[in-house]
């Protein structure tokens, strides 16, 4: 049998820092091939690497030239990154165009990274949310509209094709070295938005842990919907000290008003669809992934801020 | 500079009732509900000028608070400002007998008020949702839950001492964690804030369930807490009208501690 011919994983998003750690946890023991929208993933020459947009016709080849038996779907167009109609496009119609390829490929392993973004910053919120609770992000703001409906298309695959063992992870913040979301920006940066009177409680996960849950979820492949979340949390304000930034206030009421401020400056540190996580928390219950898969972070949040302290010395 | 007032006004007694009150909390000193043991100094230690001084609280049954373990503490509430509460806390928190820092539940528009909203979280108090209130008792705390609700604090002084409409959804909880409920009958706060009236309307445009006609200031009556024994109520697939009549069993309990506190006391103000 060809190398070609042996079963693979496609690892989508390959060009992100989480994906690259995934990549080198499962190089060696799997085949991988990687693609990636935005750019071509330069990972080694020993794996075959891919500028795809999932919509292009030719995205196929890539499972009609590797035997593709399972796929890590980590790839995702963020808020900030393109418009709403350019996000949907990519981030759910692409994703299904992708899995209406895992079940033509009989893929037997699916697993997609979403957000705890889903569950929606809302003043109500208990503590400890678990994973069968209401996803309210689309009735708050539709800014993450396509984050609730990408888990939506995936709910529907995973019930209709069981065969696919779709695992979906909801993490916390991801946060460390190369990741390069809003969380990690503010952190990394001298001053941090504040809105006056709130401090919601938080959870951060450190990317090398949120590589071995990956990692753990896909070796066990054990289908399902999972937080992940440490067993740790921190209040904002708490977050920012640690991290050596400087608060720069906010008016937070009326409620309208963050969310004017948010669109007129267009501050990447304060976007609008994270307006409300800033105000309310939303903490997730990681203890069935923990459970599941026998996962326990290795990294505490102090040495989490410590990296950001030290980028700032 | 704030930190060094923060460490003044904290009452050596009370840190010390905290730090023995231990909870389960991360590697930064919270809890998933924001609580934290050192922001909870604080709050506790204004509150015990007025608990020994102006309310001068006397408190019975202390001995029978479980020292540890998961306990559903359910009392009768009133007047329009949660004296009740902060008094019970404080007494449970500094109980000679085992020190216990309660968690209480709040309304739900607490936490869209600023810094109060955080204020409250820190130093116990949990947006009063039944999953907040499941998942702690089953972390083993001490949950303090008042079933009348507004229905007791917006009551008119007329009405002192009558129990209003207790929700069945408590003891659901307690059945449901096999939790021990301990029913607590609180005399001397109905006095201290008496409701003369409601400003309906107004509260109406507010949006706020009542708005007192009263005195803008607590009055500073004599305050007697009876915690009485626990109860422990089998789980089991009851009617709601079962259930109705296991919640008049935990009402009629507070009616008496309430009836012990009124005649243990000599007048209003002693």
């Amino acid at each position: 049998m060809s190398k070609d011919q042996e079963e693979a994983v496609l690892i989508t998003g390959a060009g992100g820092a989480l994906a690259q750690q995934v990549v080198s946890r499962l190089k060696g023991k799997h085949n991988i091939v990687v693609v990636d929208v935005r750019h071509k993933p330069s990972i080694g020459s020993d794996i075959p690497s891919y500028k795809m947009d999932f919509e292009k016709r030719a995205f196929e080849d890539i499972f009609k030239k590797h035997n593709i038996k399972s796929v890590i779907h980590l790839g995702r167009i963020g808020p900030q990154q393109s418009t709403l109609a350019n996000r949907y496009n990519s981030n759910v119609l692409g994703t299904q165009k992708l899995l209406d390829f895992c079940v033509k490929y009989k893929v037997t392993n699916t697993l997609i990274l979403s957000t705890y973004h889903v569950y929606g910053a809302h003043a109500y919120n208990p503590a400890l949310i678990e994973e069968d609770a209401p996803l309210k992000a689309a009735g708050i703001t539709m800014n993450l509209v396509d984050s609730v409906e990408l888990e939506n298309l995936c709910n529907i695959y995973l019930w209709k094709n069981p065969e696919l063992n779709i695992t979906i992870l909801r993490p916390c913040n991801i946060t460390g070295p190369g990741i390069n979301n809003t969380m990690s920006h503010l952190l990394a940066g001298k001053r941090a938005p504040w809105l006056v009177g709130f401090s919601p409680m938080m959870q951060f996960i450190h990317i090398e842990d949120m590589s071995d849950a990956i990692v753990a979820a896909f070796e066990k492949n054990t289908s399902g919907i999972y937080n992940v979340a440490p067993e740790d949390w921190v209040s904002y304000t708490k977050v920012l000290e640690l991290s050596g930034c400087k608060k720069i206030p906010v008016p937070a009421l009326p409620a309208s008003v963050p969310i004017a401020l948010s669109r007129i400056t267009g501050w990447r540190k304060f976007p609008m669809h994270l307006v409300n996580f800033f105000k309310y928390p939303v903490i997730i219950d990681g203890s069935l992934f923990k459970e599941t898969f026998n996962f326990e972070p290795r990294y505490t949040p102090e040495e989490i801020f410590s990296y950001y302290r030290e980028l700032k010395m | 500079m704030n930190n060094l007032v923060k460490k003044a006004l904290i009452d050596p007694s009370i840190e010390e009732c905290i730090d023995a009150a231990p909870k389960p909390v991360g590697s930064l000193g919270f809890d998933p509900w924001g609580y934290s043991a050192e922001d909870a100094k604080l709050p506790l230690s204004l509150i015990k000028p007025l608990y020994k001084y102006m309310f001068r609280v006397e408190v019975h049954g202390l001995e029978n608070v479980p020292p540890e373990g998961r306990v559903l503490i359910i009392g009768n509430h009133s007047g329009y400002a949660p004296i009740d509460g902060a008094m019970l806390i404080y007494a449970l928190a500094t109980n000679r007998y085992a020190p216990r820092a309660v968690r209480t539940m709040v309304e739900r528009f607490f936490p869209m008020v600023p810094f109060v909203g955080n204020m409250v979280n820190a130093a116990g108090a949990v947006l009063g949702d039944p999953l907040n209130c499941k998942k702690m008792l089953q972390g083993g705390e001490a949950v303090l839950v008042f079933p009348e609700g507004v229905r007791g604090t917006g009551k008119d002084f007329k009405d002192r001492y009558k129990l209003q409409r207790f929700g069945n959804g408590f003891l659901h909880l307690a059945m449901e964690t096999e939790a021990p409920i301990l029913p607590v009958g609180i005399v001397g706060c109905e006095e201290s804030l008496p409701k003369f009236g409601n400003f309906e309307s107004l509260a109406k445009l507010l949006n706020l369930p009542y708005i007192p006609i009263g005195l803008p200031f607590p009055l500073p009556t004599k305050v007697i807490i009876n915690i009485g024994k626990p109860m422990v109520f089998e789980n089991g697939a009851y009617t709601e009208e079962e259930i109705t009549e296991k919640v008049d069993q935990v009402k009629n309990q507070i009616n008496t501690l309430i009836g012990f506190g009124l005649n243990q006391r000599k007048g209003i103000f002693r």
